[in-house]
């Protein structure tokens, strides 16, 4: 196991300076610079450009560009905002705790929901009850997200007045926000109903943000499920007599859940880019609207930064996700 | 350290603390914001939404804009003379004008010249110690206005008096100085800043005289203010600001509905009709200080001549761009500027839409078979939300006068670079929002000899029209100033180097319960002076 560790994590190392030239390179490849765009209509002369992209660090050669940057990612600097001029580290971390407990709000609701949902479709196969959920999940696989959050926001919260439109919890309170999740913080805030407010304001978002993974994740423990139960040791345990819950429960779904397992660490990107558009409809202050904005403006350190954070992340999930093969089943430990 | 750090966050507390209680007790505006600002210091920006959570809550300039007007009125200048040869302008200093307190800062003095010279002064010196505070601090503003070539000095006669003494006469340099890169910042804090090393703080925590102070930020999210109980010019109506950032006009609609905000810019034209029918909702509107062209390269045959461009003009059917393009939320343009600036030329008669008498004279002018190219901007603009339709529309016009058009369009950056070169092909849709409320602001930046190559993208220099507005700039008579505009106006209509299209109508839908606002001629959002119904 110790070694499989080391190797994976040696792994990394290439995997992340690939990542690294990715990040650096695909925000340069579009047309456009963040000086133009900074001037906008009212446009700037050939002496003012040449300032500025010099004042910038563009003008040098672009492995010279490369090299300070991989420097400067060595000790933990990923540069400034050519925008809002803070240090990216800080924005990012500013914003993060904000996407990651959508994103682990709207992965719980996805398991919760997507597991119990294949097991009970694969159980009951070819039953209406199989039919909805399958047809239901492949809905929710094929729905556009804006449309789709939109339309949640006009009847839950336009209509029926049941959930608030958007933000992260009513603007009556405010308190200081230490760990950045707004769960933790408000019932840390001592406030009589700010964590009502939080809980209140993070129900739609998660269920868009939950939608697709939900109906991939439910699919996927279906199909495993199936395989599963018709392997010759579910048919030894039921002849043994035992349970259908036991049977179900204990034998098949602990072998059925590897490659739900692996589905579910693939997620973790499906979510992240699906924060784009959640936080964009629900004005969620998180990374994705943050890269999209940067991406608008041609910000480059935000851009080659925040890229990088958020392949380190994914990077460090999928990893876990291999780790917990060997926890869930012993045939595939790492010796 | 640890005192420090102590100290700061019991004081964020009590800051939090005042703020909890009296939002609980006190009148608090709500307004949906478009976007998030990328920084507190106006002068480092240039965009509207920055100005709006900004220099409009917090700060004031030496010379304001009157609510609602371009009229330049006193601001934290009481009066001020400007000397007979145009080049001198002293400002007469308001006392008494108190700053804001923050965490970490209280003022020990009032506003005085000091702040004046400091708030200039770095935008102007590059080896100021504030000069470049930040990186990339490119005070692109400041110098966009051609400010370092006019500004020869700037003297503090005494703490309340400061002169600016110019290099040439500029008639706009009042206007100029009410823009929001002139917002004027406290020196003693600027200094606090330097001393504790947090000079980046200036961009982050702002400290001003205006009608809002600044109560906190959560990126992307809320911009909290509270109304300065010391105002110069009186304390707001309102106890609390906010602005809750929402950047999608959908979900904007749905919050105002919900009662979650009370003001909300911006709102997607569909849905114009269902606000207008919301009998919880105003729905204000007025003229945007914009206007929307098509510039021709007035370089480059055959569009160097005169009658092909009076042809082309002709051909395009406005009233279709209108309802297509505008969804009946704009005017056709006849002249550069909107007709709601000062010295609009209401006498100038429009190009009639006729094809067929485009199609006599395109071949009057031996401009037979022609093949051209309409540049489509990537973006959308208040004075051109769709110009991909836009584009489409006058290709279609064109059609029917023999003319085929080829529609390009690049990314926003390489769009507006390309578009500047002298040898450019074809036609370029853009377009321009007014500054500063000047009609120089429009004809000499957007039609001047001195903008070929650049902002000029019909790339037209003719010289009758340029001796008009360069001498428009140098008087200091506003009616003088009038007729020579109007008469420019006139040159250009018979010289036609741009197809006007249209200015937009800009919206601002509220709840009925918000009193007092009004909509700025700029375009900008401000809260001074409006209050709300509890």
């Amino acid at each position: 196991m110790f070694r499989f560790l080391i190797g994976r994590l040696a792994l990394l190392v290439p995997t992340f300076l690939g990542v690294t030239i990715v990040a650096f390179g695909f925000i340069r490849l579009l047309p456009g610079d963040p000086v133009l765009l900074l001037a906008g209509e009212r446009g700037i002369t050939e002496e003012r450009y040449n300032q500025l992209m010099e004042q910038f660090g563009f003008s040098r050669p672009i492995w010279e560009q490369y090299f300070d940057y991989l420097v400067g990612l060595l000790q933990g600097d990923l540069g400034i905002s050519i925008v809002t001029k803070k240090p990216v580290v800080t924005e990012f971390f500013t914003l993060f705790p904000a996407t990651a407990e959508l994103a682990l709000c709207a992965i719980i609701l996805a398991v919760a929901i997507g597991i119990p949902a294949g097991i009970l479709a694969a159980v009951k196969r070819g039953s209406f009850f199989d039919q909805t959920i399958m047809g239901t999940a492949l809905i929710g696989y094929s729905m556009p997200i804006f449309w789709w959050g939109l339309l949640l926001i006009i009847l839950f919260s336009g209509i029926l007045q049941w959930t608030p439109v958007s933000g992260r919890i009513s603007l009556m309170f405010y308190f200081p926000q230490p760990t950045g999740f707004m769960l933790i913080d408000s019932l840390l805030s001592g406030q009589k109903g700010a964590f009502t407010s939080a809980v209140r304001h993070l129900i739609l978002p998660a269920i868009v943000l939950a939608t697709i993974p939900l109906a991939v994740i439910a699919r996927q423990t279906r199909s495993a499920m199936l395989e599963v139960l018709g392997e010759d040791y579910v048919r030894t345990a039921r002849a043994k007599g035992l349970t259908p819950f036991r049977v179900v429960g204990m034998h098949a779904l602990r072998n059925a859940l590897i490659p739900v397992i692996t589905t579910i660490g693939l997620q973790v990107g499906v979510l992240l880019a699906g924060a784009i558009l959640t936080e964009t409809i629900f004005s969620w202050p998180g990374i994705g609207k943050w890269m999209v904005d940067s991406i608008a403006r041609r910000d480059y350190p935000v851009v080659q930064g925040g890229l990088l954070m958020i392949a380190a992340i994914v990077m460090v999930v999928n990893l876990t996700v291999d780790l917990l093969y060997g926890l869930v089943n012993p045939r595939i430990r790492h010796n | 350290m640890i005192i420090r750090r102590t100290m700061k966050i019991a004081l964020m507390g009590v800051s939090l603390a005042m703020f909890a209680a009296s939002a609980a007790s006190a009148k608090t505006l709500v307004y949906c914001s478009e976007g998030s600002p990328e920084g507190f210091d106006s002068a480092l920006y240039t965009s509207g939404t920055t100005f709006d959570a900004a220099s409009k809550p917090v700060y004031n300039r030496l010379v304001e804009f009157k609510r609602g007007t371009t009229e330049v009125v006193p601001g934290l200048a009481e009066s001020w003379e400007v000397s007979e040869d145009g080049l001198e302008y002293t400002f007469n200093l308001r006392k008494g004008v108190k700053f804001h307190s923050v965490d970490g800062f209280a003022p020990t003095r009032d506003f005085n010249a000091d702040d004046v010279i400091y708030s200039f002064g770095r935008q102007l010196d590059e080896n100021h110690a504030w000069n470049s505070y930040t990186p990339g601090a490119s005070w692109e503003y400041f110098n966009g206005m051609s400010m370092p070539d006019l500004i020869k000095e700037i003297v503090k006669v005494d703490d309340h008096t400061v002169k600016f003494v110019l290099t040439r006469p500029e008639a706009p340099m009042l206007a100029n100085l009410a823009m929001d890169f002139a917002s004027v910042m406290s020196a003693e804090y600027a200094d606090q800043l330097e001393a504790d090393g947090k000079m980046e703080m200036m961009n982050q925590v702002p400290v001003g005289t205006g009608p809002f102070q600044f109560v906190g930020y959560q990126k992307d999210a809320v911009i909290r203010y509270q109304a300065f109980a010391d105002y110069w010019d009186g304390k707001q109506p309102i106890d609390n600001l906010i602005f809750a950032i929402t950047t999608d006009a959908s979900v904007r609609l749905q919050k105002l509905k919900a009662g979650e905000c009370h003001v909300a810019p911006y709102p997607a034209p569909a849905d114009v009709s269902d606000i207008k029918a919301d009998a919880n909702l105003n729905l204000m509107e007025q003229e945007g200080l914009n206007v929307g062209y098509m510039a021709y390269n007035t370089q480059v045959a055959p569009f160097d001549n005169v009658k092909v461009r009076k042809a082309l003009n002709m051909a395009i059917n406005k009233q279709a761009i209108l309802d297509a393009v505008f969804q009946g939320a704009g005017q056709a343009a006849k002249n550069p500027i909107p007709p709601t600036m000062w010295s609009y030329n209401k006498a100038v008669e429009d190009d009639a839409f006729d094809p067929e008498a485009a199609k006599k004279m395109l071949e009057e002018a031996g401009v037979t078979d022609l093949k051209m190219k309409i540049w489509a901007m990537p973006v959308q603009r208040p004075y051109n939300p769709n110009a991909r339709r836009m584009a489409e529309v006058i290709q279609a016009d064109f059609a029917k006068v023999g003319v085929e058009v080829e529609i390009v369009s690049y990314e926003w950056g390489e769009y507006l670079k390309r578009s500047k070169e002298k040898d450019r092909e074809g036609a370029v849709l853009l377009g321009w929002t007014g500054d500063n409320g000047d009609p120089d602001n429009f004809l000499a930046v957007l039609l001047g000899c001195d903008g070929v190559g650049g902002s000029n993208r019909a790339q037209w220099c003719h010289q009758p029209f340029e001796d008009l507005i360069q001498k428009a700039k140098t008087i200091s008579d506003k009616d003088e100033r009038t007729k020579l505009y109007e008469e420019a106006q006139v040159v250009f209509k018979e010289q036609a180097p741009w197809a006007t299209i249209a200015h937009s109508v800009v919206f601002m839908p509220m709840s009925t319960k918000v009193s007092g606002y009004v909509m700025d001629p700029l375009g900008g959002h401000r809260f001074d002076g409006v209050d709300i119904a509890e």
